[in-house]
């Protein structure tokens, strides 16, 4: 459903450009979920962006459904793949009600029947006709990541993009909205990518991880292979012992130190 | 939030509608969210007299001829003139017999009319001009801000002198001479809140569902950049008055005898030490109004500031 | 071993609200000795509030209210502005999640961390930059003359952190309290920046308080956890000891946590009890 071939990423140009991500080779078979682990830095957000559409990619392929992509898009590709971001704080315009939100799409590519769209994919994310015509600050961060994922769900995508969807949210909240996207994947066969720093989130929802560092990916791998540590690369089992919870005697003096880059 | 349960306003009322938390439609959400920010700004007294001031105003130019005798505003009784405050002539009259009172009430039209031409010109071209350099960046961005920069370079009374003896003499000319030297500070505020706002996510969504630019900046960013325009404008609105005021004074603006408050300062000028109130009184109207839009200006910043 | 350092007894603080007040924290009680005590909630939950609560960073129109609040031997209550500022920093410290938030934007960070020194314990410029490069080396920062002269925005993630310590430690508080010190750090610095704290923490005898959202790292970093829900503290762990957690809360919140090694198909999801609202004490 999604490839992604050699895929090189850059911003900026001339001699300060930065290259975010490095021949990235990646393929995401349909109904199946991918996670990209990393820290900052590592790439894997952009590697989602551009799978977006929202940057540019300056060498390789990226294809979705058997075609090419750029960044350039129309609006029927766009349809397509739709995303939820990280900070639900950010991602709803704040001077919209839900009901406005929601119906932006809906109008964008001339949908019949707005007006039960909106009711039902409302009533699918577990909000009510009481929510429909807050503004976003009137809701929880909990509702207003419930709205993001309606407004992603409204075009009724194959693709379904997570950037870190619960990295802002309490740890009540992050299981209702884990469960909610693993009932929606499988309610409409959705593919999934997905981004996150969360070791035990991404695990929760895919199949198989790719450990991202520096613009390059390590390795892929599996949540049960993650679980037995029986990984292949340094860095993924520095990660898996960090996200063990603080072990001091896992750090040596020597460790510590650091130096102005 | 787990925080300790909180009552809320008493059902069945206007204000229960309004401050209700689910409401149940488009409408009702909008005036909720307006009867809210009014709560904010009502709670300020300095606001709330500036707003009072404003109305004094606007009503004061809508009901003239039922305040004062618009006769009395133009005709001359040159037997009178100069005569201090009676029950007569509530402010006196002028040099040429006129009522100074009846001056000053249709004045204020005059004067609010000016405001609100040069405001309906002066925000759609700072916001057309502001919010695609904001957003497109690049070459569209320098053009337009050079050519931003060109109207900022001169100092604005003398620009706005030199629009107006170019135009003639006339009120109309004079709200064109304003405008034309008023609109670059909006359209640099509508760049900068739109280049704050270019980036954040709800942007990229409106991208991702494939919105064109120009619903994007229409639907999205538009909204974002009148709240700090419309506080500029009232800001503004002083310094529009005065130039307004300023160009009356120098003979530029309305022509005689209409009862400009600035015309009217101007011609007081030579009774000045002796007959006090020709120019005072018309300076008076003057401050009090631009106080008025002032206070009223910080008002909604403030109250803007508090929601956010 | 452990003199108290800190006495907190049905800690107070409430807000003035439109409909009413606003208990942001409700009768918390505790004691704080040379030990590491986490406090853990979510949002809404009053960690911060506490700790702000204790060292006078709760600003009008909230209030603070307690049978008791003592740090050593001083009476925390109704302490003015001036009496909070004499101790910030001297004796008790607090280290917040951005580094920004502290930093002076147009000073160096070496001369913020001297200032700190001389403010505090009235010594020469020549002693307090040495004290400010000993205290950058006992963050493990390898060239400390070199990062003495950065400026705050050049300096950002783990090595902000640990500037931050560093200006923090330095006048020898006796407490240091940290919210979510390393919520905004790679997991990997995180467990370096813990690491640096831990081990300052131990050699100096202080007590530290550590606020988080982060349930295992709370259990895996300190002695003693402290759960709160609704401005109350519902529960009070040994750490390591989270498995055999009492409260509902506590239970829910563990079991709603994805975990690497047991893959559920559904997370079982919190269900909030009202009746965890209601006032304990």
């Amino acid at each position: 459903m999604i490839t992604l071939d050699d895929v090189t990423i850059t911003y900026g140009i001339g001699p300060r450009a930065l290259v975010a991500v490095r021949d990235l080779t990646l393929a995401v078979p349909e109904g199946e979920a991918v996670g990209l682990v990393g820290e900052s830095g590592s790439g894997k957000t952009t590697v989602l962006r551009a799978v977006a559409g929202l940057v540019p990619y300056a060498t390789g392929q990226i294809t979705l459904a058997g075609r090419r992509v750029d960044r350039r898009r129309t609006t029927a590709q766009r349809k397509m793949a739709q995303m939820v971001f990280q900070d639900p704080y950010g991602s709803l315009h704040p001077n919209q009600t839900v009901d406005q939100i929601l119906a932006m799409p809906v109008a964008i590519h001339r949908l019949d029947r707005g007006e039960a769209r909106i009711a039902q994919v409302l009533a699918e994310v577990g909000l009510g006709a009481e929510h429909r015509y807050r503004y976003p600050h009137q809701l929880s961060g909990g509702q207003r990541q419930r709205v993001a994922i309606a407004r992603a769900l409204i075009l009724e995508p194959r693709i379904l993009l997570l950037d870190e969807p619960t990295s802002a949210l309490d740890v009540s909240v992050q299981a209702e909205i884990l469960n909610l996207l693993s009932r929606l994947r499988r309610d409409h066969g959705l593919t999934m990518l997905m981004v996150s720093h969360d070791l035990a989130v991404i695990a929760h929802l895919c199949e198989r991880i790719g450990v991202m560092s520096r613009g390059q990916l390590l390795e892929i791998t599996t949540a049960t292979a993650m679980a037995n540590n029986q990984v292949t690369h340094d860095y993924t089992r520095e990660l898996l012992r960090s996200n063990a919870g603080f072990d001091r005697s896992s750090v040596s003096s020597g460790e510590l130190d650091v130096a102005a880059g | 939030m787990a925080t300790a349960p909180v009552p809320g306003p008493v059902s069945g009322t206007p204000r229960a509608w309004l401050l209700s938390p689910a409401p149940a439609s488009r409408m009702q959400a909008r005036f909720g969210r307006w009867f809210r920010a009014w709560l904010g700004f009502s709670r300020n007294p300095l606001a709330m007299s500036g707003l009072a001031i404003v109305l004094l105003l606007v009503l004061m130019a809508v009901f003239a001829p039922l305040i004062a005798d618009r006769q009395a505003a133009t005709l001359q009784v040159l037997e009178d003139r100069l005569q201090p405050a009676s029950w007569q002539h509530l402010f006196g009259t002028d040099e040429l017999g006129r009522d100074i009172f009846a001056r000053v009430v249709f004045g204020s039209r005059i004067t609010l009319t000016i405001v609100a031409m040069v405001g309906v010109i002066v925000v759609p071209v700072g916001l057309a001009i502001g919010l695609p350099a904001g957003y497109f960046g690049g070459v569209v961005d320098t053009v337009l801000m050079r050519i931003t920069d060109i109207f900022l370079a001169f100092p604005r009374l003398v620009l706005a002198l030199a629009f107006a003896a170019a135009l003639g003499p006339g009120i109309e000319n004079a709200v064109v001479a304003i405008a034309l030297t008023a609109w670059p500070p909006y359209a640099r505020l509508a760049r900068a809140e739109t280049l704050t706002r270019r980036r954040a996510e709800f942007i990229q969504a409106a991208e991702l569902q494939g919105a064109s630019h120009l619903r994007i900046i229409a639907t999205q960013i538009v909204p974002l950049c009148l709240p700090s325009v419309i506080i500029r404008l009232t800001l503004d609105m002083a310094g529009i008055i005065l130039t307004a005021a300023g160009l009356g004074f120098l003979g530029l603006g309305a022509q005689p005898p209409a009862p400009e408050w600035g015309a009217m300062v101007s011609s007081g000028r030579q009774v000045l030490l002796d007959q006090w109130w020709v120019a005072t009184i018309p300076g008076l109207a003057i401050f009090i109004v631009s106080l008025g839009f002032n206070l009223l200006g910080d008002g909604l910043r403030d109250a803007g500031d508090a929601r956010s | 071993m452990t003199d108290t350092l800190l006495a907190v007894r049905n800690l107070r603080v409430t807000y003035p609200g439109d409909d009413g007040d606003v208990r942001a924290v409700r009768n918390v009680s505790f004691t704080l000795g040379r030990e590491r005590l986490g406090i853990v909630g979510e949002s809404g939950s009053g960690k911060s509030t506490t700790g702000r609560a204790i060292i006078g960073l709760v600003s009008h129109p909230g209030r603070i209210e307690a049978d008791e609040l003592r740090l050593g031997d001083t009476d925390l209550r109704g302490l003015s502005e001036r009496g909070f500022r004499k101790l910030r920093g001297q004796r008790i410290a607090m280290v917040l999640q951005d580094p920004n938030y502290s930093l002076d934007p147009v000073m160096s960070v070496g001369q913020q961390i001297a200032e700190t020194h001389r403010t505090h314990l009235r010594s020469t410029t020549r002693d307090a930059r040495r004290a400010a490069l000993e205290m950058l080396q006992a963050v493990h920062i390898r060239d400390p003359e070199r990062v003495y002269t950065m400026y705050p925005h050049q300096v950002s993630g783990g090595m902000g952190q640990r500037v931050m310590i560093a200006m923090m430690l330095i006048a020898g508080p006796d407490i240091l309290i940290a919210d979510e010190p390393t919520s905004a750090l790679d997991v990997t610095v995180q467990t370096q920046v813990l690491a640096i704290i831990d081990d300052l923490v131990r050699s100096r005898g202080m007590g530290l308080i550590l606020i988080s959202h982060n349930l295992h790292l709370v259990s895996s970093f300190c002695d003693r956890v402290l759960v709160m829900y609704a401005g109350q503290v519902v529960e009070t762990c040994v750490a390591g000891n989270l498995s055999e957690a009492k409260h509902p809360y506590t239970r829910g919140l563990l079991a709603a946590l994805p975990q690497l090694g047991n893959r559920r198909a559904e997370l079982p999801q919190l269900q909030r009890d009202p009746a965890w609202m209601a006032d304990l004490a």
